[in-house]
């Protein structure tokens, strides 16, 4: 049972790494700073918790702000560059980041041993869950309440005029600006928000891993942060839940039995989804599809509500 | 309404515009005719912002807009459409017009209604736009699924709902046929009688003369000749710029 609290914990996790990098990804922009914004909350929240000794929430908001103010400053040298340029700069900020904190020592001395973030051996004793008698369900239902409220806000802003903007950008910049649309200011909200969410993903997963380190916020994290929405599709924030669920329950965890071919099983898998599925698991067909099946049952005269009645 | 200033566009070593001044008056439809490469396309791009001018000036009501961004020339009321179309082909039609939406009724909703609201009040002026481009039946569909002559009128119809005082239409008849023309031509003196100025760039040359009050002329990136149709048609500079001037005469 905990083996299934915990994969549920790190879909949840990675849910909003996935959907910080489905936000910058609609204006048509591909960051690779994802697992930056991500640490930069992991850090901030635990070192919240821990050294300054708050509770999890405000540490979690604070963090999500840290990592949104970065996302934004960022934003606007690095959007300046496009497609694969773009691409460069972020991963060169995500490195900065992760070596940043491969060096980052700052560790205080709380009665016989010293805590804090030590460099090269990461950030140890992350306890505030277990300090507050917190169980693995209890931190399960908190991770998704998060998890809830991000997926609503974005489904929220997919269907406003703000998300019908950010697809304009995304298709077109020339045709956007030409639609009085400030493209620049659209972009670096993008990044911003997507900034914000990573940080409370981060702040979230140094809570429940409890030890965390720069290696774990690599290349590797930054590209599972973008193949989630792409793969996923990007016509509705579900398409980046399926993905996760896909990539972590059914990919890693359900091909574990194969052992080293797991690997290779992985990358194929991938390939085939993308090849049959080229707009995401869900796209915008399948939602349109959705939609008739829900008209079509609503009508009077269908076959199946009289056979209800 | 828009006067150019000596407006000059270098790309590299070609002069793509060479110290161009035009001046278009506030309701008329004002035509820009010239072959292939002679810089209507430019001047267009010029007037909206999508590049930097090399020099001279673009003044819209008497004001100097050269060194604004697209966007913000767009809230001064310069919309366009473009040669080749661009839509966003992934956003139903009403989407379309839905982002380019810019009435002054629509902005004092305030931020969050503006941004995170429904549709609401957008809905009804879109609505009408709509059926004024004969797309009512069409509101739901993906853009990039319309028909070649249903995306150049959701063009006309974007560049419409952002409220312009200047409407700049490049090409907006390539690739029509004679009915779809007619009802162009038919759009366009609607949109003058609503107080709309048009620069209206086109080959279709009958469109032209039939719907424009003035024409000017350009060759190389300059202008040869302006008048009303009739002028401009019975000039030898034009006509030797189209056709080529006869080496033995």
């Amino acid at each position: 049972m905990d083996f299934y609290l915990g994969l549920a914990q790190i879909v949840g996790v990675h849910t909003l790494l996935g959907l910080s990098a489905y936000c910058v990804l609609l204006t048509g922009q591909v960051s690779l700073a994802q697992a930056g914004f991500f640490a930069i909350g992991a850090y901030v929240a635990a070192m919240l918790t821990v050294l300054a000794g708050w509770h999890i929430v405000p540490a979690l908001a604070a963090a999500s702000l840290v990592a949104g103010a970065t996302a934004c400053a960022v934003g606007f040298p690095a959007l300046r560059v496009r497609g694969l340029m773009l691409v460069v700069a972020t991963l060169a900020f995500g490195e900065a980041v992760r070596l940043f904190f491969f060096n980052f020592d700052y560790q205080v001395a709380k009665g016989e041993v010293k805590i804090g973030p030590a460099g090269g051996e990461g950030f140890r004793q992350i306890r505030f869950f277990p300090e507050n008698g917190w169980s693995t369900l209890d931190v399960l239902v908190f991770i998704w309440v998060f998890v809830a409220l991000v997926m609503t806000a974005l489904w929220w802003m997919d269907r406003s005029r703000a998300g019908a903007v950010l697809r304009a950008v995304g298709e077109d910049e020339v045709a956007a600006q030409s639609a009085g649309i400030n493209v620049t200011a659209v972009k670096v909200s993008a990044m911003t928000v997507g900034g914000f969410i990573a940080g409370l993903g981060g702040g979230i997963f140094a809570h429940y891993t409890a030890h965390i380190e720069h290696a774990q916020f690599g290349v590797a994290l930054a590209t599972f942060a973008i193949a989630y929405p792409i793969l996923g599709g990007l016509s509705s924030v579900f398409g980046t839940l399926i993905a996760v669920v896909f990539v972590q329950a059914f990919l890693i965890e359900g091909l574990r039995f194969l052992g080293d071919w797991r690997n290779l099983l992985f990358g194929g898998l991938i390939l085939f989804a993308m090849n049959v599925r080229p707009r995401g698991l869900i796209d915008a067909a399948t939602i349109a599809a959705v939609k008739r099946m829900r008209i079509r049952n609503r009508e009077p005269g269908n076959a199946r509500t009289q056979g209800a009645e | 309404m828009l006067e150019l200033k000596a407006l000059s566009k270098h790309f590299g070593g070609v002069r793509a515009v060479d110290g161009l001044d035009l001046h278009v008056r506030q309701g008329e439809v004002f035509g820009l005719i010239g072959p292939n490469g002679s810089g209507k396309s430019t001047v267009v791009n010029l007037v909206c912002g999508l590049f930097p001018a090399t020099a001279g000036q673009v003044l819209l009501r008497g004001e100097d807009i050269t060194g604004l961004a697209s966007h913000v020339r767009v809230a001064r009321g310069v919309t366009r459409t473009f040669q080749n179309i661009r839509l966003f082909g992934q956003l139903s039609v009403w989407q379309n017009l839905w982002v380019a939406q810019n009435s002054t009724e629509h902005r004092s909703e305030g931020i969050l209604r503006r941004w995170l609201g429904g549709p609401g009040r957008a809905r009804e002026e879109i609505d009408r736009i709509l059926e004024f481009s004969d797309l009512s039946g069409k509101r739901d569909e993906l853009a990039g699924n319309l028909a070649f002559g249903e995306q150049r009128r959701l063009e006309l119809a974007r560049a419409i709902v952002a409220k312009p005082v200047l409407l700049l239409l490049d090409e907006p008849a390539a690739g029509m046929n004679a009915e779809e023309i007619d009802q162009l031509d038919a759009r366009i003196r609607k949109l003058k009688q609503d107080g709309l100025t048009v620069l209206l760039i086109e080959h279709h040359m009958e469109l032209v003369m039939a719907v424009t009050d003035r024409i000017a002329v350009l060759n190389f990136g300059q202008k040869i000749a302006e008048g009303t149709p009739d002028e401009v048609q019975t000039n030898r500079l034009v006509q030797e710029a189209y056709l080529g001037v006869a080496e033995a005469a």
